[in-house]
């Protein structure tokens, strides 16, 4: 509070002093609401207009005449949707645990009070300051095998060497995973090293004096000790996994053939590219819902245990 | 009452001001044009309308949207137009400019079309793109055709075979360049790429009426039927001439194959010439344009055309109809598809500046109208709308890429058509 506001305060008759506590209680709430407004028709109001879009016949632009389930079961009747869901599976699952196993151990070995420790960090934290569009290009001039690892092998005399993931039609989302947790792998690394720091070194030595071993510490203590960093990069890796697009065109283009459709791309897709405004709605409106269904549970149980 | 009259014009004076102050002293007229044409010949074809209409004091705002297709292009377009502030033109593909008449924000021509006789030059086929409930909507600036293949000459001369002039040749010709080392067919996993090599077998195994009852008529006996079957397996064929990396090629490294005698043919439309020109490569000399192996005398059409779009009173401005009345000037046609590669969209240009692929595109054209085997491409989005195009590719896609067996790409195109419409 400035000074100024402090005299007028004390300038206050008794009977306004007595309204100061509403004022302070007031005071962050009035701070917070214009940007509170905006979230609310920016986020949930398109969160709404989407839902109400995925009932109607929109084409090209925005209708509004309701049409019922009619977008669910034109989508529902997509191969690609099929698709589109086989491959958020495979890629959440394995982006999400990579991301977090690779992070980890990072992290753990680069607590250990090692030499240059910034420079380390600095370089696994690179990734992330690229776009999944420079990071995807490069992987795929890096992992087609006529330009990039493949040939380089053949060339240097390995002619028995075959890595043709990203032109295989069965492996070619796997290319994806790869490229995206190189990407984010550095951020979880430093989401857990900011936890193990914050681990009081008082525990870890009375657990040495009680002669535990090492695995046993990080297994029983230190783990654990992460669960509030484990949650932040669980949320903020899936929903990266469920909003990659920039990924998925940079690397594949959703091919070969539609191998590496994911919701995101058949959402543009449909919305912007193919006309059917009401069918890309209704695929935002399954993404919405299977997001949530992730995240809520996990947010439920983690708070709940939290205020325990 | 005056003071308040006077107040206004002042507010709006400053409300000018406060916009134009970016742009110093501009001229009468002026015109924002929202294109992609970023690239080499079409950049330097578009500059030739640039200077004709600052000729005429238009001043030209460019709004570059890139990326080849112009997606990313039409979904700023898209949002211009639903906040109210449309550029005065933009370029348009396919069945934009009918859906934006739709719409009701695209303005009418007519009478710029009446005065320039648009009607009689401009071919039917054509028209059906840029005519909405009669009214002249767009102006089609050329005619590209994706039933070309473009050949390395001197590969083609070592294999010591005529030119391929049916399907069994074709296959000859394939089989010889493969037993040679050179990779047959230059292509790009791509969707679009891989329809436009099945537009042009579909072409050449159903021929023009096949093709229009199937993919324009949409008939589902057309799409299931045997025909479909043998143009699918004939997929199946090529795909074993194509070399194993093209996933996620673009056209134009294709393109570099076939220029660098990696590859011994492309199967693209006149696009791919301006790659050809950009190496130096000389029409009839380093590389020939043939049509597909049996659709000489068939063109499956694209075209580029400009939609102005209403702004204010309704009516065109006088930059907008300045701009109109120039792409459709028969000097321009030339100039500008001399550069891009194209066919002039107007049947009365002359073809004397073109080379030896343009002459032959410009013939081609005339025969292919005199036959009614002018046809919408399906690649590229005339043979039928975004949704029923799009899931075509998907069949063909999958089907190409080995994710589908033929019967079941048989089977599945008149379901995907179908769940599409």
């Amino acid at each position: 509070m400035s000074s100024i506001e402090r005299d007028r305060v004390a300038d206050l008759p008794a009977k306004g002093r007595l309204a100061l506590p509403d004022l302070q209680n007031l005071l962050p709430r009035l701070v917070l609401a214009p940007s509170f407004a905006v979230l609310l028709v920016f986020v949930y109001g398109f969160i709404l207009w989407t839902i109400y879009l995925s009932f109607t016949n929109s084409r090209m632009m925005p209708t509004y005449q309701l049409t019922g389930f009619d977008a669910y079961q034109r989508l529902w009747g997509q191969p690609n949707w099929y698709m589109a869901l086989h491959n958020i599976a495979i890629f959440g699952i394995l982006y999400i645990a990579f991301c977090m196993m690779l992070g980890l151990l990072l992290a753990i070995l680069l607590d250990q009070r090692i030499r240059a420790e910034g420079a380390f960090r600095t370089i696994y934290l690179y990734p992330m300051a690229i776009s999944f569009i420079v990071t995807g290009t490069a992987w795929k001039w890096f992992l087609n095998p006529g330009l990039g690892l493949e040939r380089t092998l053949h060339a240097w005399g390995w002619t028995s060497f075959h890595f043709d993931w990203l032109i295989n039609t069965h492996m070619a989302i796997y290319t994806v995973v790869i490229a995206g947790v190189w990407q984010a792998t550095g951020f979880c690394m430093a989401m857990f090293l900011a936890g193990l720091r914050g681990i009081d070194g008082e525990i870890l030595k009375a657990a040495q004096i009680d002669g535990a071993s090492t695995w046993a510490t990080y297994r029983r203590i230190v783990i654990p000790m992460l669960s509030p960093a484990f949650l932040s990069a669980f949320v903020v890796l899936a929903h990266m996994a469920i909003k990659s697009y920039d990924l998925v065109i940079a690397l594949t283009g959703g091919g070969p053939g539609n191998a590496t459709e994911l919701p995101s791309t058949f959402m543009y897709s449909f919305t912007f590219s193919r006309n059917l405004m009401s069918v890309g709605a209704a695929s935002a409106v399954i993404m919405l819902i299977i997001i949530a269904a992730i995240i809520i549970p996990y947010l439920y149980y983690e708070l709940r245990g939290r205020a325990q | 009452m005056s003071g308040i009259r006077l107040l206004g014009t002042a507010v709006a004076t400053c409300a000018l001001l406060a916009i134009q102050s970016p742009a110093p002293a501009q001229a009468a007229d002026s015109v924002e044009v929202l294109h992609w044409w970023t690239s080499g010949g079409e950049a330097a074809g578009l500059a030739v309308l640039k200077q004709r209409l600052q000729q005429q004091s238009v001043t030209w705002r460019d709004a570059p949207v890139a990326g080849g297709g112009g997606g990313a292009a039409m979904t700023t377009l898209r949002a211009r137009i639903t906040a109210g502030d449309p550029p005065s033109a933009s370029q348009m593909l396919g069945y934009a400019a009918l859906d934006w008449a739709n719409e009701g924000v695209a303005a009418d021509l007519s009478d710029i079309a009446a005065k320039n006789g648009w009607d009689a030059a401009i071919p039917k086929a054509l028209q059906a793109f840029a005519k909405h409930d009669g009214k002249w909507i767009a102006a089609p600036v050329n005619v590209h055709s994706a039933n070309w293949i473009y050949v390395n000459k001197s590969v083609m001369d070592k294999l010591a075979l005529p030119v391929p002039t049916n399907w069994d040749e074709f296959i000859a010709l394939l089989d010889k360049a493969k037993a040679a080392g050179v990779i047959p067919i230059a292509i790009g996993g791509q969707s679009f790429q891989e329809a436009n090599l099945f537009e042009s077998v579909l072409l050449t195994t159903g021929g023009p009426a096949f093709y229009k009852k199937a993919m324009v008529d949409l008939d589902p006996a057309a799409l299931g039927s045997p025909t479909m079957k043998t143009t699918f397996e004939r997929m199946t064929k090529l795909r074993s001439y194509v070399d194993p990396n093209f996933s996620g090629r673009d056209w134009n490294l294709a393109t570099a194959m076939v220029i660098k005698g990696e590859a011994l043919l492309q199967n693209f439309p006149d696009s791919a010439k301006g790659e050809f020109n950009a190496a130096k490569q000389v029409a009839g000399k380093d590389y020939l344009c043939l049509r597909f192996p049996g659709t000489e005398g068939m063109v499956t059409f694209l075209t580029d055309e400009f939609v102005f779009f209403k702004r204010g009173a309704g009516a065109l401005d006088a930059g907008q109809a300045k701009m109109a009345a120039d792409i459709e000037d028969p000097a321009f046609q030339s100039a500008f598809n001399v550069l891009k590669g194209s066919a002039p969209a107007r049947t009365d240009v002359s073809d004397a500046a073109f080379d030896a692929c343009g002459k032959k595109g410009i013939a081609d054209l005339k025969t292919a109208i005199a036959n009614d085997t002018l046809l919408g491409s399906i690649a590229y989005g005339y043979a039928n709308p975004p949704a029923v195009q799009n899931a075509i590719y998907d069949v063909v896609t999958r089907h190409f890429n080995g994710q589908i067996t033929t019967d079941e790409a048989v089977a599945e195109m008149p379901k995907a058509v179908a769940a599409a419409k």
